[in-house]
């Protein structure tokens, strides 16, 4: 486990990078290394991080343009091959554009940039992303976004509930998502997706340890 | 090779809330228009194509309605297109 490494995606407008590097490395001691957007050789990493900020600029939808880099291109067969990716805020809004997970993420209902701690409910332990050592069933989580609100159609919806993808659900919903969905994984567990941000709950200094078992849970196997 | 003007235009899906819409509806209001039953914001966007004919045209413009300048599971797209 010593030379694990978890790539971190940097596309143009990326500005969540060197906080999730700065938690994996500096909270975890879990080697990191930076992957440019457009590079395709994905075999030195053992798990992979889209982290959240503001891809393209969030320019026709928020990672629609990502979407397109030959990064994402290659990630098809990293995910087929089982290997964990995790996508935080903007990384969660490429994953559903580029259909690694279902649904979309759009404006927030009440229009605002949403920046604040808020509750969390674990629902599935799916992919194991979730657990800590004290079986907490609700975690506290930071989230940032203007466009975080999940949307799926009721079949989507009934697949995700059915087959247990849904991963987070807010406690107080604050953007209008459907069902109260932050976060949601593949069938297999191995993509995870979701709003807030683990990578700002690493440290008791700045505001909580919750989100480093979802950290730590990309080494697993 | 024939040259055409295309509209494309990507509305939201009736079933997604747009509270930018919505917004933009209050506001008229405040305005002192009447009579709003209804505002919803999309998207046009203009592209000039080359191809060899309407129909291949129209082949590259559905691809990248439904590829890129769409996501489907949030928005319908409709276009027109003009030969120049």
């Amino acid at each position: 486990m010593d030379n694990f490494t978890v790539g971190i995606v940097v596309f143009p407008g990326s500005n969540c990078d060197r906080d999730v590097s700065w938690a994996l490395e500096g909270c975890l001691d879990i080697r990191t290394k930076y992957l440019w957007h457009e590079s395709s050789d994905l075999s030195d990493v053992d798990a992979i991080v889209l982290p959240g900020g503001f891809s393209y600029g969030d320019y026709l939808r928020c990672g629609a343009i990502a979407r397109f880099s030959p990064l994402i291109n290659a990630l098809d067969d990293f995910v087929k091959s089982g290997k964990r990716v995790l996508g935080i805020c903007n990384g969660f809004q490429i994953l559903t554009e580029s259909g690694f997970l279902p649904g979309a993420l759009v404006a927030n209902k009440n229009l605002n940039f949403i920046c604040d701690d808020v509750e969390l409910d674990i629902v599935s332990s799916k992919g194991g992303w979730f657990n800590n050592g004290d079986e907490k069933q609700t975690i506290k989580l930071p989230i940032a976004h203007g466009e975080g609100r999940y949307h799926c159609d009721s079949d989507t919806l009934k697949k995700l509930v059915d087959n247990e993808l849904i991963a987070l659900r807010y406690k107080n919903n604050p953007n209008g998502s459907s069902f109260d969905i932050a976060g949601i994984t593949n069938e297999k567990g191995n993509v995870l997706g979701l709003m807030p941000h683990p990578e700002r709950a690493c440290d008791e200094t700045i505001g909580g340890t919750d989100g480093v078992f979802t950290l730590k849970s990309l080494i697993l196997k | 090779m024939d040259q055409f003007a295309v509209k494309v235009f990507v509305r939201l899906r009736p079933s997604v809330l747009d509270p930018a819409g919505e917004a933009t509806k209050f506001a008229s209001i405040k305005l002192g228009a009447e009579g709003i039953k209804s505002l919803r914001i999309g998207k046009m966007i203009e592209v000039k194509i080359e191809g060899n004919g309407e129909n291949e045209v129209r082949e590259k413009i559905d691809l990248l309605c439904d590829r890129l300048f769409a996501n489907t599971v949030i928005e319908d797209y409709e276009y027109s297109l003009e030969k120049l």
